[in-house]
């Protein structure tokens, strides 16, 4: 199993989650996030003072997936995600040692 | 009980055998137009005080309150709220007094202790259509408004229990004797009842906004800067409170203006007229000003100059025409502007909310400007004298120069007494911990938002 993390811009989100959808991804966890890669931020002035704002809004995606299925879910990924400009986030992916659903003790490849 | 009798004079001929005579009926009709001023001038009266109220409560609560951080939302909604209470009582036991009967020309005196012989009759000198209960009441709107806007200068560090001494003080030591200076039967600058110089301040230019302003730049001055300050950013947490709050000033600034013609007249209308133009005047020039310096014209910068277009405005709403109005308006927006981000950025003082750059900078420019643009075509309290520069009278500049520097001095002095005073029996300011905490929970023991359900 193999958890993928992907930071993406959070106006892309809805073509994700269409594209996982389509591949037949069903769990999916994400959580509102600030940060920055290489990208710049901008510039907010208030009444005179001036505020570099470079920690910026993006969205963390999680998903588990089996490994057959990696390559075809992180595409899908980068594909949706992608706008070919500067920001555009990056996937990270992991091992997992072990999934268990709560509900009713399954474990392994039947939880995802 | 005056329309009873008119309608009983009217029905007597069918009534009674002998008809009214022409005499009788004429003193009827008389009493009758009386009333009916009467009950106009007292119904728009009222109204201004609420509007005037409104501009404390919600309206500098949310304005102020939306520019500091989240941790210190409700320490400054309580800045301006807690003085709608506390400086109605004391005005109420002694505050009207010494601002509004008869003393000297600098203070008041005793007349009207615990609202002594302010009741339903009207008082001839200052408002003769309405109540006298209504005047000392719209008047108290103005007491209230006053040291609230102080507060912009010492938000987010300021002790509480330090903060209410100071009003209190602040109130009795600058606020009546300058009210009495200006508006005051016998006040030194009063214009109309029988000032030594003759300053115009229709609605408050120097009683309220220097006053205020310039007791800003003393507390922020002597309280020091924010822990951090400027090296953190410290953004504005809500402007959608600071706009909400800035359009109710908009608004409740026609009963601070128009209001202070005490009666529903056409010189209320004339001042309604020139405040509003005096606003739009502003929040254009301070957006254009921004959009040149910074490259986008904002909202904050829209709201801060419609403000700064109502301060400069207030002295001269009652003297002027509308398109000096605008012009005021104008000047005022790009003034204020350069004095909140060149200047407040040069001289290093942290004017949390800008009290000084706006009321201050806004109050002294509105009251110059009111002794270039005033003019009996628009108020001729004076009879045929003429007003200011633009009726033929330089001089009054210099009139206006000397209320404003005596309302500067009487502020700086004043102001740093009381602090001194308020800092060596209980401190001025908050540890570092509760500033770092934040006012809210250390000193109030709640928070603004509880978003979790």
């Amino acid at each position: 199993m193999k958890k993928i993390e992907a930071i993406i811009q959070p106006h892309k989100l809805d073509d994700v989650r269409d594209a996982l959808k389509n591949i037949g991804v069903d769990g999916l966890t994400i959580t509102e996030v600030r940060g920055h890669g290489r990208q710049k931020g901008h510039k907010e002035v208030y009444r005179g003072m001036e505020y570099e704002v470079d920690l910026l809004p993006k969205i963390k995606l999680e998903t588990v997936v089996t490994d057959d299925r990696l390559d075809e879910v992180t595409s899908a990924i980068s594909t949706a995600a992608r706008s070919g400009k500067i920001g555009d986030g990056k996937i990270f992916v992991y091992e997992v040692l072990e999934a268990i659903r709560i509900r009713n003790d399954d474990r392994g490849d039947i939880v995802l | 009980m005056n329309r009873l009798l008119l309608l009983a004079l009217l029905a007597s001929p069918l009534l009674a055998d002998s008809a009214p005579s022409m005499e009788q009926r004429m003193t009827a009709v008389e009493a009758a137009a009386k009333s009916a001023q009467l009950s106009g001038d007292n119904a728009w009266m009222l109204t201004s005080a609420a509007l005037v109220l409104m501009m404390t409560g919600p309206g500098l609560a949310l304005f102020y309150s939306g520019l500091v951080r989240q941790k210190n939302v409700l320490s400054t909604m309580m800045h301006s709220f807690v003085l709608m209470a506390v400086v109605t009582v004391i005005w109420a036991v002694y505050g009207y007094s010494l601002a509004f009967s008869e003393g000297n020309p600098f203070i008041g005196g005793f007349g009207y202790l615990f609202l002594n012989n302010v009741g339903a009759a009207p008082n001839a000198d200052y408002a003769a259509t309405i109540p006298h209960q209504t005047y000392m009441i719209y008047q108290l709107m103005f007491a209230i408004i006053t040291p609230a806007l102080i507060s912009g200068a010492f938000a987010e560090r300021m002790k509480f229990s330090a903060m209410l001494l100071f009003t209190v003080l602040w109130s009795t030591i600058i606020y009546f004797p300058m009210a009495h200076m200006v508006w005051g039967k016998g006040g030194f600058l009063n214009a109309y009842l029988g000032g030594k110089v003759p300053c115009f301040d229709f609605a408050g230019g120097t009683v309220v906004h220097i006053t205020s302003g310039i007791s800003a730049l003393v507390c922020a001055l002597y309280l020091g800067k924010r822990i951090n300050y400027p090296r953190e950013a410290m953004k504005p947490h809500s402007l959608v409170l600071s706009v909400i709050g800035a359009c109710l000033l908009w608004v409740g600034w026609f009963g601070f203006n128009a209001g202070s013609a005490v009666a529903a007249s056409g010189l209320a209308t004339s001042a309604f007229v020139a405040t509003h133009f005096g606003a739009a005047g502003a929040a254009l020039s301070w957006m254009a000003a921004e959009w040149v310096k910074h490259g986008k014209p904002s909202m904050l910068g829209g709201i801060s100059g419609a403000v700064a277009g109502l301060v400069a405005i207030t002295p001269a709403s009652g003297f002027v025409q509308p398109f000096p109005a605008l012009l005021i308006g104008l000047l005022a927006g790009v003034f204020c502007f350069f004095m909140v981000t060149a200047v407040k950025s040069k001289f290093g003082y942290d004017d949390t909310l800008d009290a000084f750059g706006v009321h201050g900078a806004g109050g002294t420019l509105g009251a110059l400007l009111t002794g270039v643009f005033a003019t009996k075509l628009v108020n001729d309290g004076l009879k045929d004298a003429p007003l200011g520069w633009v009726d033929g009278h330089p001089m009054q500049v210099m009139n206006q120069a000397i209320g404003v520097a005596i309302s500067w001095g009487i502020a700086i002095v004043g102001t740093l007494i009381i602090l001194k005073v308020v800092d060596m029996l209980i401190g001025v300011r908050v540890t570092a911990a509760q500033e770092i905490e934040g006012l809210d929970v250390s000193l109030h023991g709640e928070e603004g938002y509880t978003l979790e359900t």
